[in-house]
C-alpha cells in the first residue's frame, strides 16, 4: 500500500528550493533593515498618510448634496473620547468611515519607514522579495512532498520547513488582509530563517517513506493544524513583545522620559503601532489560534487512540500540549479579567509560546517518548 | 411622547441600570472593583464558609489554578512515569538511590494520580462549577427576559451617537425598531425607546465549552473505572484466545476484571516487516503488518481473514487489538546425550536496538539426565542477530540492519538447576544462574556463533543444538476502553463552544427618539460591546446612517451628541462623557 518509491530528482529540487528561498529571505532581510534605518532620519509623522487621505475623501463627500452623516463617540479605556464618522452618499451609494483617536489614546507609529520615502521603498522591495521567497519556499515543501507522495513533514526538517513557511504566510496573509503590519516583516523573517537554517543545517534528513507509526492520514490533519498554529501563534507572539515594549515606552513618555529604551532608539518604539494596537492584534491571533490548537490536540488524541490504544497517556508531547494549552487558556481568561488585563496578560502569552518552543524543540531533543521518529 | 427620564431613580432603577451595562452573565468577581468587597463579612464559620467559596469561584483563583495545573504537569515529563514505562521508572531509581524514596514519597512516579495533581485539577473543576453553574441559570433568565431597557442616560454608554431630526418621534422609534429586527437583533419597544441585543451564541459558547469540560472529565473517569488491557506475544503460528490464562499480563479496573473479557480470538499466520535500505535513513522502519484469521464469540472455526497494523487495530466484540511490537524467535532442536530431542520450537528474543539486536533464553527443563547419570537441565543465553556483522571482535554481538539478511544465532549454555519446579513465577526472558554452571570448553567459557541449519556439539557430552531457522513473532495490546464517544463528544463540544465564545461579540443597541420642547426630535443611539472590538462602534455607525433615511439630520451648528439639552445639572456624568455639556461651547 506504501510505495517505497523516491524520486531523486524532486527531492534534489526541494533542497535546492528552500535554500534559494533562504537566500530571497536574507535579502528580504536586508530591504527591512534598510527600511528600519532610512525610515529613523526626519520626525516620526504622528498621522499617518492614510488617515490624512481619508480627511480629505470626507470632506469632499460632506459637501455633496444628499450625505448623511452620523458621528458615533466612542469612550476610550482611559475615559477619554474618539469619535467614528460614517458618511454615506444619497446617490452614488459610496460610504466613507473615518476615525478619530481620543485625545488620550497614543497614536500608532506610521511603520518603519516612518516618512522617509527611501525607506518605504526598501519596504516595498523587502515584501516583493518576501512574497518571492514565499513562492520558492512552497515549491520546496511541495517538491518534498511529491518525491515521496506524501504530506511534507515526517520528520523534524520536514516540519520546521512546514512551520517557517507559515510564520511568513501568517504575515504575508496579514499584509494581503491590508493590515499595516509591514513591521512585522523583520522579527518575521528573521525567525523563518533562523528555524530554515537550523533545519537544514542539525535537523537535515534525506526525503524517504515514512515509519509505520505515521501512515496515517491524520497526519495530513493533526500535524497540519499544528504547523500552522505554530506559525500564527509566533506572529502573536512578535506581536506580543512589542505590546510589552511600546507599552513601557509608552508609560516613559507618559512620565516625560524619551530617548533609548532597552538600547533601542526611541525613534524604533515611536514608529511602531500603538501599544494598545498591538496588544488588540495579539489577543486577535491569540484568539484566533486557540480553537485550532484544542483541534489539534483533540486529533491527536483520536490518532493515538488508533495508533496506541489509548487517546491520552501523558507522553511528553502530549503533556507539553497540554501545559501549553493551559497556559494560553490563562492568558485568554486573564485578558478578560479586571486587573490582569494588559502586562500581566501579555506575560502569560509570552510564558505561554515558550512553553509552545519547549514542545517543539524540547521535548524532541531531550526527552524521549511516543513522539520520537526518524531523524529526530 | 412622554420622557421616561422624570423623577428620582430608585434603587430598583439603579439595579436595572446595572444590569443594561453589564454585557456577561458572569457572576460579579471578587477580585473585580466593581465587584462586592471581597473581605469576609459574616462572623462565624458561615462568613468564612462564603468567603472562602466567593474566593474559590473567582477569576484569580482560577488563573492561579490554571498556572498551577500546568506547573503540576511539568515533573511528569521529565521524570519516568509508572503508568508509561515502570521499567524506566525501576532503572531511574537504581541510578539514583539517595533521592528515589524522597521522589516515590512525593508521588512523583506517578505525577498524574497524584494526591497534589488531583488536588489542583478536582478544585479547578469546583472552581468552574461554581462559575458556571449560576452563569448559565442566569443566562436562562436573560433569554427568558426582554433586552434590558434602555438606561435613562444614553450618553453614558460606550458607544453613544445624536442628531435632531423634523421626523416624528414614535415613527423614528418604530424605523430604529424595524432596522433592528433586520439585522437580526432581538429587541423590544418600551417606554418611548428600543432596547435591542444580539450575539448570545458567545454566551452559548462559553457556557457549552466549559461544560464540555466536564463531558470530558466523566469520559476520563469512567475510562479509568471501566477499561483494562492485557498483552500477548505471539509467534507466527500461534493462536489466541481472548481468557485470562493466555494473556502474558492484564491490567483491570474496578468494573473490568479478566472475567469481562470479550469473547474472540485470533490466529498469527505471518508477520512482515520492511526496511529502509538505502539513503541516511537505513533501517529505519517502513512498514509492519500482521496477517491474522480471526474469530468472535466461542466458535473458533468461523475465521476471517485480516490485518493488523500500527495506526489500523482490529475491533472486535467491544476489543481492540493493537500491533505494539514485534522481534525474532530462534527455532532450535535440542538433543540430550541419548540423542532424544529434548527441545524444539521457536523462542522469542526481544529486540534491544534499533537493527534488532535480540537477547533472549532458551530453557530446557526436561532435558533428563546428564552425561553423569544425574537429572539436570540445560539454559542457554545470548543473541539473535538479524543481519550479523562479518567479524564482530571489536563491535561485539550487534545486528548491522534491523531485516533477516544474514542472521546468527550466539550462545552460552549452562547446566544446572533453572528453578522451574518449585512452581514460583519465572521470567521467560531471564535465566536464573544461581544453581547453574557455566560449561565450558578447553578451559573457556563455550560460545557457538550459529547460521541457519548448523549445528553445536555441546561440550562435556551434552547433546546438540541445531539453529532451524528463526520465525517472526508481534505482540499485541488487547484493549478495552469505554467512555471513548462521552469524551470525543466533549472535545467536539468544547471546539465548537471555543469558537462561538471568541469569534461572536455580543452587544447591545438602544435608540430612543424624544421630541423636544422646540418641536424637533432628538435622535439618540447607542451601543454597548466588548471594549476589544471596534466592530461596536461601526455597526451603530452603519445602523444610524440608515436610521437617517427615516429621521433625517438637521443642518444645525451645535453638535447634538453632547448631551440632550433638556438635561441640565443632570447627575455627575461618566468619565466616557464630556465632564460638562457645556464645555465645548
Amino acid at each position: 500500500m506504501h510505495l517505497a518509491s523516491v524520486d531523486p530528482q524532486l527531492a534534489d529540487l526541494s533542497n535546492k528550493l528552500i535554500y534559494s528561498a533562504m537566500a530571497v529571505y536574507t535579502l528580504a532581510m536586508l530591504a527591512h533593515v534598510f527600511e528600519w534605518t532610512f525610515g529613523s532620519k526626519g520626525a516620526v509623522a504622528v498621522r499617518s498618510a492614510e488617515q490624512s487621505s481619508l480627511a480629505e475623501t470626507v470632506a469632499a463627500a460632506e459637501g455633496a448634496k444628499g450625505a448623511r452623516k452620523v458621528t458615533v463617540k466612542v469612550a476610550t479605556a482611559n475615559g477619554g473620547t474618539a469619535t467614528l464618522t460614517r458618511t454615506a452618499l444619497a446617490d452614488a451609494g459610496a460610504t466613507v468611515v473615518t476615525s478619530g483617536r481620543g485625545a488620550d489614546e497614543a497614536p500608532d507609529g506610521p511603520g518603519a519607514a516612518g516618512t522617509s520615502e527611501k525607506g518605504d521603498l526598501a519596504g516595498r522591495i523587502a515584501v516583493s522579495l518576501t512574497v518571492l521567497g514565499v513562492v520558492l519556499h512552497i515549491g520546496g515543501v511541495v517538491s518534498r512532498g511529491l518525491s515521496v507522495m506524501r504530506w511534507p513533514w515526517g520528520n523534524m526538517y520536514e516540519f520546521s520547513c512546514a512551520f517557517a513557511l507559515t510564520m511568513v504566510l501568517a504575515y504575508v496573509a496579514l499584509l494581503a488582509a491590508r493590515k499595516n503590519v509591514r513591521w512585522l516583516g523583520l522579527p518575521v523573517i528573521l525567525a523563518a530563517l533562523v528555524t530554515l537554517g537550523v533545519a537544514v543545517t542539525n535537523l537535515y534528513t534525506d526525503s524517504e517513506q515514512l515509519v509505520p507509526a505515521l501512515h496515517s492520514y491524520w497526519l495530513g490533519i493533526h500535524v497540519s493544524t499544528a504547523i500552522i498554529c505554530g506559525g500564527a501563534l509566533y506572529a502573536g507572539f512578535v506581536a506580543t513583545a512589542l505590546f510589552v515594549g511600546k507599552d513601557s515606552y509608552e508609560r516613559r513618555v507618559a512620565a516625560g522620559r524619551t530617548g533609548r529604551m532597552l538600547g533601542v532608539p526611541a525613534t524604533v518604539w515611536q514608529r511602531l503601532p500603538a501599544a494598545a494596537s498591538l496588544d488588540k492584534l495579539s489577543y486577535r491571533i491569540n484568539a484566533f489560534v486557540f480553537p485550532l490548537w484544542t483541534f489539534t490536540i483533540i486529533a491527536g488524541a483520536i490518532w493515538a487512540e488508533s495508533a496506541w490504544g489509548k487517546y491520552w497517556e501523558w507522553d511528553p508531547k502530549e503533556t507539553w500540549s497540554f501545559i501549553t494549552w493551559v497556559a494560553y487558556a490563562a492568558y485568554l481568561h486573564a485578558r478578560a479579567t479586571a486587573g490582569w488585563r494588559g502586562r500581566k496578560a501579555a506575560y502569560l502569552a509570552l510564558l505561554a509560546f515558550a512553553c509552545w518552543l519547549f514542545n517543539y524543540y524540547g521535548v524532541n531533543i531531550f526527552v524521549t517518548g511516543k513522539h520520537s521518529y526518524a531523524g529526530l | 411622547m412622554s420622557d421616561t427620564r422624570t423623577g428620582h431613580p430608585t434603587p430598583a432603577d439603579e439595579t436595572a441600570e446595572r444590569d443594561a451595562e453589564r454585557l456577561t452573565s458572569a457572576p460579579v468577581d471578587p477580585g473585580d472593583p466593581g465587584g462586592p468587597d471581597g473581605a469576609p463579612s459574616g462572623i462565624g464559620v458561615l462568613g468564612w464558609a462564603r468567603w472562602t467559596w466567593r474566593q474559590l469561584t473567582s477569576m484569580r483563583v482560577a488563573l492561579i489554578l490554571l498556572f498551577m495545573l500546568s506547573l503540576a504537569a511539568i515533573p511528569g515529563s521529565l521524570i519516568p512515569q509508572n503508568s508509561q514505562n515502570a521499567f524506566k521508572v525501576d532503572t531511574w531509581k537504581a541510578a539514583h538511590p539517595g533521592i528515589a524514596p524522597w521522589y516515590d514519597r512525593l508521588q512523583l512516579f506517578d505525577v498524574y494520580s497524584s494526591v497534589w495533581f488531583s488536588a489542583i485539577y478536582i478544585l479547578l473543576f469546583v472552581s468552574l462549577a461554581g462559575c458556571i453553574v449560576p452563569r448559565t441559570w442566569q443566562f436562562v433568565g436573560v433569554l427568558r427576559a426582554a433586552p434590558p431597557a434602555a438606561p435613562r442616560n444614553l450618553t453614558r454608554m460606550p458607544v453613544y451617537a445624536a442628531w435632531h431630526t423634523d421626523a416624528d418621534a414614535k415613527a423614528v422609534n418604530a424605523a430604529g425598531y424595524r432596522l433592528l429586527k433586520q439585522r437580526r437583533f432581538r429587541a423590544q419597544s418600551a417606554g418611548g425607546a428600543v432596547a435591542a441585543e444580539k450575539g448570545y451564541l458567545r454566551e452559548v459558547g462559553n457556557l457549552l465549552f466549559h461544560l464540555s469540560l466536564f463531558a470530558l472529565l466523566a469520559g476520563f473517569g469512567w475510562a479509568s473505572l471501566a477499561s483494562g488491557q492485557g498483552g500477548k506475544l505471539l509467534v507466527e503460528g500461534q493462536g489466541y484466545s481472548n481468557t485470562t490464562t493466555q494473556l502474558d499480563d492484564f491490567t483491570g479496573s474496578a468494573f473490568y476484571t479478566t472475567d469481562d473479557l470479550d469473547a474472540f480470538g485470533f490466529n498469527l499466520d505471518s508477520f512482515s516487516a520492511r526496511y529502509q535500505t538505502t539513503g541516511d535513513q537505513m533501517g529505519s522502519a517502513r512498514d509492519f503488518t500482521a496477517h491474522i484469521r480471526y474469530w468472535q464469540g466461542t466458535d473458533s472455526t468461523k475465521l476471517t481473514p485480516g490485518t493488523i497494523e500500527v495506526n489500523h487495530p482490529l475491533e472486535i466484540g467491544g476489543s481492540k487489538v493493537f500491533l505494539i511490537g514485534h522481534g525474532y524467535a530462534p527455532v532450535v532442536t535440542i538433543r540430550n546425550a541419548k540423542n532424544e530431542i529434548v527441545y524444539r520450537g521457536p523462542t522469542p528474543f526481544l529486540p534491544q536496538d534499533s537493527n534488532n539486536t535480540s537477547t533472549g533464553v532458551i530453557k530446557v527443563s526436561d532435558y533428563g539426565t546428564g552425561p553423569d547419570g544425574t537429572k539436570t537441565m540445560l539454559g542457554f543465553n545470548g543473541y539473535f542477530l538479524p543481519t550479523a556483522p562479518a567479524n564482530f571482535e571489536q563491535t561485539g554481538p550487534v545486528s548491522l540492519f534491523p531485516d533477516a539478511a544474514d542472521p546468527m544465532l550466539v550462545l552460552t549454555a549452562y547446566q544446572g538447576d533453572l528453578g522451574t519446579d518449585n512452581g514460583g513465577p519465572q521470567n521467560v526472558y531471564q535465566l536464573n544462574t544461581k544453581r547453574m554452571t557455566q560449561l565450558k570448553q578447553d578451559g573457556d567459557i563455550a560460545r557457538a556463533r550459529l547460521k541457519p541449519g548448523q549445528a553445536w556439539e555441546l561440550p562435556d557430552g551434552y547433546g546438540t543444538l541445531t539453529f532451524e531457522g528463526y520465525q517472526q513473532w508481534a505482540s499485541f495490546n488487547i484493549s478495552h476502553r469505554p467512555g471513548n464517544a462521552v469524551a470525543l463528544t466533549g472535545a467536539v463540544c468544547a471546539i465548537l463552544g471555543l469558537v462561538g465564545s471568541l469569534f461572536v461579540q455580543r452587544r447591545r443597541i438602544w435608540i430612543r427618539a424624544t421630541a423636544g420642547p422646540d418641536g424637533r426630535t432628538l435622535v439618540e443611539v447607542a451601543g454597548l460591546g466588548r471594549s476589544e472590538s471596534a466592530r461596536t462602534a461601526e455597526e451603530l455607525a452603519e445602523l444610524a446612517v440608515e436610521l437617517q433615511d427615516s429621521a433625517p439630520a438637521l443642518d444645525e451648528d451645535e453638535d447634538p451628541s453632547d448631551g440632550p439639552p433638556d438635561d441640565p445639572g443632570d447627575e455627575p456624568a461618566h468619565p466616557a462623557a464630556p465632564a460638562d455639556p457645556d464645555s465645548k461651547e
